[in-house]
Formats: C-alpha cells, sequence, structure tokens
C-alpha cells in the first residue's frame, strides 16, 4: 500500500494567464494509472482549463507536462496528444451531431486505425478488413455502456443523459491510457447519474483504465474516486484520498465560506 | 408534353454542371466555415491548366494530361491551407473569407501570366452529336458530363458516408474540437477537403470549359452557384446537389414556358428569383441545418 507507483501523467507548475486572469497558479498534480482521480473545486477554480491543459487544446505559460515518463514538448498538437493515448469527453458535449451514435464511437477509434488517412483508398481490402476488426471493438463497448438499441439514431436525436454516453463510449473507444472526464454527470437526474457511476467505476476496475474526471456532486467524488485534488481560484487547495480531503480545513472554506467573509 | 421533357432534361444537364460547383462550396463550407470565393477561380485555374498540358505548353496524351491537372489542384490545395488559412485558424469566418478572395484574384492572375488572356477551345475529343430517344433530342456531349458528374457525386456520397476517411472529415465538418480530441490532425482534414474540392473544381471546369471555351468569365460560373446553395443550405450536401437540378431545370423551364410573356432571357435572373422564393419559406434552405442558438 505504502509503495508510491510511478505516476503516468504528472503536471509540474502549470501556470496559464487568460488576459490579465491567472486561471493556474503553479498547479503540480499526479496521476497514478490504474485509480480515479477527481478534480474539484468552485465553479471558476481551473477545472476545465486544467483538462484542457493536459489534452492540448492550452499551452501552458509556465510548468511542464510529463506523460509516461517523457517530458512532452511545449508545441505538441492536440491530436497527437490524442494519438498517445489521452481522450476525454466534454462539459458541454461536443458529439458530432451529423452521425449516428456508432458512426461517432467508430470515429472515436480514429488513432487505433492503421490505414493513412491518405492511402486509405489505394488499399481497399485491407481497409475493409480492418473497419471490420474495429467495428468488433466498438460492438463490446457498446455493449458495456447498454446503448444498443440506439447505435444507428443520429446522434443529434438523442437525449441528453444518452449524448453523455455516447460520449463516454467514443472517448472508450480509443482504448486510452488516460481517460479524461468533464463534468459525465453533469444535468442527469440521480438513476442517470448512478448509471454513469457505475459505468466509470467497471471501467477502471474491470477494464483496468485509468481516470481523471471533474465532478461537482460531492457524493458520488467521494464514493468512486481513489483519490482528489482540490483547486479553488487556479490555485491547488489540497490533494489526497476522499478522506483526507474532507477534513481539510482549507477544503471546507473553499466550498462552505467562513465567517466574516 | 415529349417538347416538355426535353426541356426539362436540357435544364437538368446544365443542373448538374450547377451542382458541381455549388458541391465545392458546400465541401469546403461543411469542414471548415470557409465560404471559398475561389470556387470558380479553381474551377476556372483547372481549365487552364488542363488546356496547359494537353495544348498549350506539352502535348501530353489526354489522360496524363488530366492527371496533371489534379496534381496542380493537389498544389494548390496544400499551399492554400498551410500558406493562407494555417496562420487563420481560429479567426473569425468573415477573415477568411477575404483570404479565399484573395487567393481567388491571385489563381487567376496566375492563370493569366502563365496561359495568357484569350480564350480557348478545349477539346476533349468528345462526340458532340444530337441523338434521338422517343421523340426527345439529346446531346451525347451533355450526357457524357451529366454521368461524370453523377459518377463523380455517387464516389463523394460514398465517400464521406462509407469510409473512415469521408467519416474524419465529416467530424471534423461537426466539431473541431472533438474532432482533434479523437486525434484527427484538423489541417490534414482540411487540406483533403481542399483536394477533393479541387478534384470537383477540375471536372467542373473542364466541363463549362469544353462547352464554352476556356475564358476569364469561366469563373462567374460560380455566381450561377450561389442560388443553388441557397436552394440547398450551403451545409447539406445531398441538398445542393438536389438543388443544382432544380436551377438547372427551373431556369430553362422558365426561360421556355414563362419567358415568351416577358419578352424572353430570364434565364439569367430566374435562379435567383427562386432562391428569394426559397429564402422567404426556408430561410435556412431545403435541406440546410435549422440554426437555433439558447439566449
Amino acid at each position: 500500500m505504502n509503495e508510491k507507483p510511478e505516476p503516468i501523467l504528472r503536471a509540474e507548475n502549470i501556470t496559464i494567464t487568460f488576459g490579465g486572469l491567472k486561471a493556474l497558479d503553479s498547479v503540480s498534480l499526479e496521476i497514478n494509472p490504474g485509480e480515479i482521480t477527481a478534480i474539484i473545486g468552485p465553479n471558476g477554480a481551473g477545472k476545465t482549463t486544467m483538462l484542457n491543459v493536459i489534452n492540448g487544446f492550452y499551452k501552458p505559460d509556465q510548468g511542464r507536462i510529463i506523460f509516461e515518463g517523457k517530458e512532452r514538448p511545449k508545441h505538441m498538437k492536440p491530436n497527437v496528444i490524442a494519438a498517445q493515448g489521452i481522450a476525454r469527453t466534454f462539459q458541454n458535449l461536443a458529439l458530432f451531431t451529423g452521425m449516428s451514435a456508432l458512426g461517432n464511437i467508430m470515429v472515436g477509434r480514429t488513432m487505433k486505425m492503421r490505414a493513412n488517412i491518405f492511402s486509405q483508398a489505394l488499399y481497399w481490402g485491407f481497409s475493409q478488413k480492418e473497419e471490420i476488426e474495429h467495428r468488433k471493438v466498438v460492438e463490446r463497448i457498446i455493449d458495456f455502456l447498454q446503448i444498443e438499441n440506439i447505435r444507428r439514431t443520429p446522434a443529434s436525436m438523442l437525449p441528453y443523459g444518452l449524448r453523455k454516453r455516447v460520449e463516454l463510449a467514443r472517448a472508450l473507444a480509443a482504448e486510452p491510457k488516460l481517460l479524461l472526464l468533464d463534468e459525465p454527470m453533469a444535468g442527469m437526474n440521480l438513476e442517470e447519474k448512478e448509471d454513469i457511476a457505475r459505468f466509470v467505476l467497471d471501467a477502471n476496475e474491470e477494464l483496468g483504465y485509468t481516470i481523471a474526471l471533474i465532478e461537482h456532486d460531492m457524493g458520488v467524488v467521494m464514493d468512486i474516486c481513489d483519490r482528489i485534488v482540490v483547486l479553488d481560484f487556479g490555485k491547488k487547495i489540497a490533494d489526497g484520498t476522499p478522506d483526507e480531503v474532507k477534513a481539510n480545513p482549507e477544503v471546507i472554506k473553499a466550498y462552505l465560506g467562513t465567517a466574516g467573509e | 408534353m415529349t417538347f416538355f421533357i426535353e426541356v426539362l432534361f436540357t435544364g437538368l444537364m446544365v443542373g448538374i454542371m450547377y451542382s458541381l460547383v455549388a458541391l465545392g462550396f458546400a465541401l469546403i463550407f461543411k469542414a471548415s466555415e470557409v465560404f471559398n470565393m475561389a470556387q470558380g477561380a479553381m474551377s476556372l485555374f483547372a481549365a487552364l491548366a488542363l488546356y496547359g498540358f494537353l495544348e498549350q505548353y506539352l502535348h501530353l496524351p489526354l489522360w496524363l494530361a488530366l492527371l496533371c491537372t489534379v496534381g496542380a489542384m493537389v498544389i494548390w490545395a496544400y499551399a492554400i491551407v498551410f500558406v493562407v488559412l494555417k496562420p487563420l485558424v481560429n479567426r473569425p469566418p468573415l477573415m477568411l473569407f477575404m483570404a479565399t478572395f484573395g487567393v481567388a484574384y491571385l489563381m487567376e492572375g496566375i492563370g493569366q501570366s502563365i496561359y495568357g488572356t484569350q480564350a480557348k477551345g478545349l477539346n476533349l475529343g468528345i462526340p458532340d452529336e444530337t441523338y434521338e430517344v422517343a421523340g426527345i433530342f439529346i446531346s451525347s456531349f451533355d450526357l457524357f458530363f451529366a454521368v461524370v458528374a453523377a459518377l463523380l457525386v455517387f464516389g463523394l456520397v460514398w465517400f464521406f458516408q462509407k469510409t473512415r476517411n469521408g467519416r474524419a472529415l465529416r467530424a471534423v465538418s461537426d466539431d473541431h474540437e472533438a474532432a482533434l480530441s479523437v486525434g484527427i490532425p484538423l489541417l490534414k482534414a482540411w487540406t483533403l477537403t481542399w483536394i477533393i474540392a479541387g478534384v470537383v473544381a477540375t471536372v467542373a471546369g473542364v466541363a463549362w470549359g469544353t462547352r464554352l471555351g476556356v475564358q476569364f468569365s469561366l469563373s462567374f460560373i460560380a455566381l450561377k452557384s450561389l442560388p443553388v446553395l441557397i436552394i440547398g443550405g450551403i451545409d447539406s450536401i445531398p441538398g445542393v446537389i438536389i438543388a443544382g437540378l432544380i436551377v438547372g431545370a427551373g431556369e430553362n423551364l422558365g426561360e421556355v414556358f414563362l419567358g415568351p410573356y416577358v419578352g424572353g432571357g430570364i434565364q439569367t435572373f430566374f435562379p435567383y428569383l427562386m432562391a428569394l422564393l426559397v429564402l422567404y419559406f426556408k430561410p435556412y434552405g431545403l435541406f440546410g441545418k435549422e440554426i437555433i442558438e439558447r439566449v
């Protein structure tokens, strides 16, 4: 238990400024393989910014990201980072609305397909075979998330809860080394939340995925996460197991405010 | 009745050409939300290049000349994406739109300085005969390009619906960030889109060039496709194909059957009239995606 595993991702002293606002101020965090790490904090604390830095949408002004023991070059593009094995979902849903649920999930496997974007037309037979292989994996994911009956439904016609699930499926389809979930349960009712919480937990325990997620529902976070990082106004104020974080006076202050504020 | 069908048929043939040009617009608009003003110039340049490879500078066989022309359009695609669009990523669409204006003038200018300004006859050796089928006269020339255009359209539909790259391009056109997050390289996807638009422009340019001669007014066929885009909805690929047919058939039928009452010559503006009518009832076009923004 006490043996410290080598983290799959380490962010060191990440600072990023938008205009005059320090969205992240020298934040360091570690994500250990096989764990579920939660990033929590009040609105505007910099949680999504942190996720955007990890998956490469934002380039930090200072600090570095070490993924699988290697420092990431400063200007690595998000699609290259995705190819290295970091997949994500979005807070405000970013499905390809013009496609079916299945189409969306198949696109998630882009990185696993070998045929190059330009050569594909030339090797018709090869890519046909490849397509079938990938379809099998995708069907397992569809099975896992219990969305068999909406396979052919256009994403734009799905209700919110199912869209979230399809987005999760798309991220899982990439078989990522690190899965980032930005508020996977936002806007859901209790039953839907429990479903997603179970999927996240199963993805971690049964399929062995390393997950970092942002979530506001403290009950869920305390239940399913191994470790919690707390951000407030762009600074890290706590980092530890759910029990440690729960007892941290800084966290209580950030969430409930203190007298005289 | 046969006369009506004949007029309709001729209109549809022309309509396919409109679809082709409009298709180029729609492809690029979907992938990068750029309204590409250079689409007409691309058609012109392709026709000029083919003429250059075929008759003016090199006397290549037709298949090789076509291949070289497509090659030239591929080079343009790379140049446009990496030199013009890449520095403008994440800028407002209006800026990209203005940039394509520049590209259009650049293409025309380069075309003029390489190939000269006079109109050229492009002869691909396609027989121009008229057949009579069930009392309807059909030009073999029109029929040939109609078949080529139809094949191209089916090919594109197949590519976008059935292949992984087509899916990737559709993904990019739906949501840039999400596409990046699953590992689709944006610039490569854009380049591929511009290459496809270049190929479409080649077919359109060659078809119009053989019909009307290769001349600089060719880049104005782009204007003819504006009503097509309005009627079909600029973000719908099947929409613009159908709208092209509607416009082609509509303007020909209008000219023949309504024209005499107002003194003729309505062909030039009839498509715009149709577009206005569509705008009145369906502001996003017949097949366009309705954009509902929440406030």
